[in-house]
């Protein structure tokens, strides 16, 4: 703590805010007085007091959507249209959840969301680490320049594209099949990706390549056995990104697929809406079902993730 | 003939627009062309689904002109949008600022907070989508629920019956209280921009990244000075942050311009258009009314908006964002 550490200065003579010489020495400041400390440890004790109450309030105003929705799809019919709501379902109906699974194809939608996740995720983790490097390490006419051109297209709403890309796909025949979900993902996989892998790589020291260069090592086992192993943390980072990013993609599953066994956990989730929307407790044991990969895959890859993005999201 | 360095250029160029390639394919077949194309699109009239040669009429500006002039849902699209954009925004960095900054205090248990508030922008999709429109049900839904349990519907009641003038303002303007929510014109959008107050999470990261980078002297020497928490927040906090603001002022700018499935999967632009947002419409006038011309200039203009506003921010960065190392 800040305060502990003035403790320790002003008890030492050394310290440059004792000494009447120093620029920041100044006889006016409260701390001077023995009695600061003591007066500020009660202030701070009531300023923590105060911080954790906030917290803990603004928690349970975070988690409180979590609660309801998992409490109202245990209850029965009766116990979800119950008026005054209930904080807590008179009987538990766990079977909620197999139902929601079996009046619709679920597993199907599943399947398929694994299915464009996976692929994409392949797809954008090794195209933009490729591409990273290119702007990371190597030297070659016009790189920033397009480097430049990479970042202004972060700019572009995908709305400009989107009708272009239908057509594109209709035109090649893709549309109800997962192809246009997938195959954008092998071209670059986004601005984004690659600007938070060349961060990345850029931290990596040039040594080593220069080491590996002198051995008669080619560029791509370069990237391949060199940086890629040594960039785990921002790997991790883009393809958790990238696999949540599909898992809830809404848009374009629902501009490219018509026939529901084709149907990714999104659009299967919609259906839902429209078909059982008056079932309010299957409704919601079918969204907290599409939640639970996305949950596991962040607490798993939690530390890679949060770090990730606080440490390479937005340096320049 | 050519040089041995030269030669070795040559390698390196090649070798570095391959390792770019599939980017720069993806740039010009996903970017390019279909850029121009819709620039192009945008002044024909098509139905997207006959062949573009022989049915698409050139209409020239005709497709913008009928938007600012005629269409009157496209007026009330960009209203909405302004509505949720101006408020969403501001509030959504305040509210990202003082989590960040709760979370940055040293205290005991504070990996588990930062957890519960980011969890939300992480699992924010359809799903949860639908668990607000479930929350939102003004009977049997959570939050009214707990508005009443909080005293904040009573502490409404109390007023409308008590202040002369406000329960014959309420029933003139037709707005409900209790709140109907997603059932009531003036309450759809609060709702939607609560909703996206509930994912600030993102952005608190970000704010949190910006907080550490914070030199702990320059709070340090404040103490000294005798500066108060309040005061420590507003001399040097801030200004320190202005930078991570600014970032996120422009994110959160393009993105809640394009905000689209919270009013397609819970209201449809209902009630009463009251949540036609933006892209919603141009989604319906592309695969709904198969428009796809308008649907195309509808999308530039979207983005001359988006455009229009981040340069304004950018413009007036100079006033208001501070980098340190250089002069003030």
């Amino acid at each position: 703590m800040t305060s502990e550490n003035l403790k320790s200065q002003i008890s030492n003579p050394q310290s440059p805010i004792c000494n009447p010489q120093s620029p920041i020495y100044n006889p006016q400041s409260p701390i001077y007085n023995p009695q600061f400390f003591r007066r500020r440890s009660v202030q701070e004790r009531l300023w923590r007091f105060l911080c954790y109450a906030l917290l803990c309030g603004l928690a349970v105003v975070f988690a409180a959507p979590f609660y309801w929705s998992v409490t109202a799809s245990i209850s029965g019919l009766e116990g979800v249209y119950a008026s005054p709501p209930r904080l807590w379902p008179e009987e538990l109906h766990f079977e909620n959840y197999r139902k929601a699974m079996t009046i619709l194809p679920f597993h199907l939608f599943v399947f398929n969301s694994f299915y464009v996740c996976v692929f994409c995720l392949i797809g954008q983790v090794f195209s933009a680490s490729l591409v990273a490097y290119a702007f990371a390490r190597l030297r070659w006419y016009g790189r920033d320049a397009w480097f430049v051109v990479l970042l202004s297209t972060m700019m572009l709403p995908a709305q400009v594209t989107m009708i272009p890309h239908y057509e594109i796909f209709r035109y090649l025949g893709w549309i109800d099949t997962l192809k246009p979900l997938i195959v954008p993902s092998f071209f670059g996989g986004g601005a984004f990706f690659i600007f938070l892998m060349r961060q990345f790589f850029k931290t990596i020291p040039v040594e080593l390549e220069e080491a590996a260069r002198l051995d008669g090592c080619s560029s791509f086992r370069i990237f391949w056995d060199i940086m890629l192993p040594l960039s785990t943390p921002a790997v991790a980072t883009i393809a958790v990104m990238s696999f949540i990013g599909h898992w809830q993609e809404f848009m374009a599953p629902l501009i490219y697929l018509n026939s529901f066994e084709k149907y990714t956990i999104a659009i299967g989730l919609r259906m839902f809406q429209s078909i059982y929307g008056s079932f309010p407790h299957y409704m919601l044991a079918a969204s907290n079902i599409a939640l639970i990969p996305v949950l596991i895959l962040f607490f798993v890859a939690q530390k890679y993730f949060v770090q990730g993005i606080v440490l390479t999201g937005i340096k320049g | 003939m050519r040089s041995q360095p030269e030669r070795y250029r040559f390698r390196e160029n090649l070798q570095g627009y391959l390792f770019a390639s599939p980017w720069l394919l993806g740039f010009f077949v996903f970017l390019v062309g279909p850029m121009i194309f819709s620039v192009v699109l945008s002044l024909y009239r098509w139905d997207g689904i006959t062949s573009f040669t022989g049915n698409a009429n050139f209409v020239g500006i005709d497709n913008f002109h009928k938007a600012f002039a005629e269409d009157r849902f496209f007026r009330i699209a960009l209203y909405n949008t302004f509505y949720y954009a101006l408020i969403s925004v501001p509030l959504g960095i305040c509210t990202s600022l003082l989590l960040a900054n709760l979370l940055n205090a040293k205290l005991r248990g504070i990996a588990l907070f930062r957890t519960i508030f980011y969890l939300p922008n992480v699992l924010a999709g359809v799903a949860t989508i639908m668990m607000w429109s479930w929350l939102f049900n003004p009977e049997f839904g959570g939050f009214n629920f707990v508005l009443k349990a909080t005293g904040v519907i009573p502490a409404g009641d109390f007023l409308i019956s008590h202040v002369p003038g406000l329960k014959a303002w309420f029933d003139a303007s037709g707005i409900t209280w209790p709140p109907l929510w997603f059932a009531d014109e003036f309450w759809a959008k609060p709702a939607m921009i609560i909703m996206s107050l509930w994912g600030a999470g993102g952005s608190m990261l970000i704010y949190l990244a910006g907080l550490q980078n914070i030199p702990e002297h320059l709070y340090e020497v404040a103490e000294i000075d005798g500066a108060g928490r309040i005061r420590q927040f507003f001399a040097i906090t801030l200004p320190m942050l202005t930078p991570t603001i600014f970032f996120n002022l422009i994110m959160s700018i393009i993105g809640s311009f394009q905000v689209f499935s919270q009013s397609y999967l819970m209201t449809n632009g209902g009630p009463n258009n009251s949540t036609l947002f933006y892209v919603l419409y141009l989604f319906r006038k592309a695969f709904q009314h198969f428009e796809m011309g308008y649907a195309s200039a509808l999308a530039w203009v979207l983005f001359a908006i988006i455009m229009f506003f981040t340069l304004i921010v950018l413009r007036s960065s100079r006033l208001w964002v501070y980098y340190e190392g250089e002069k003030p």
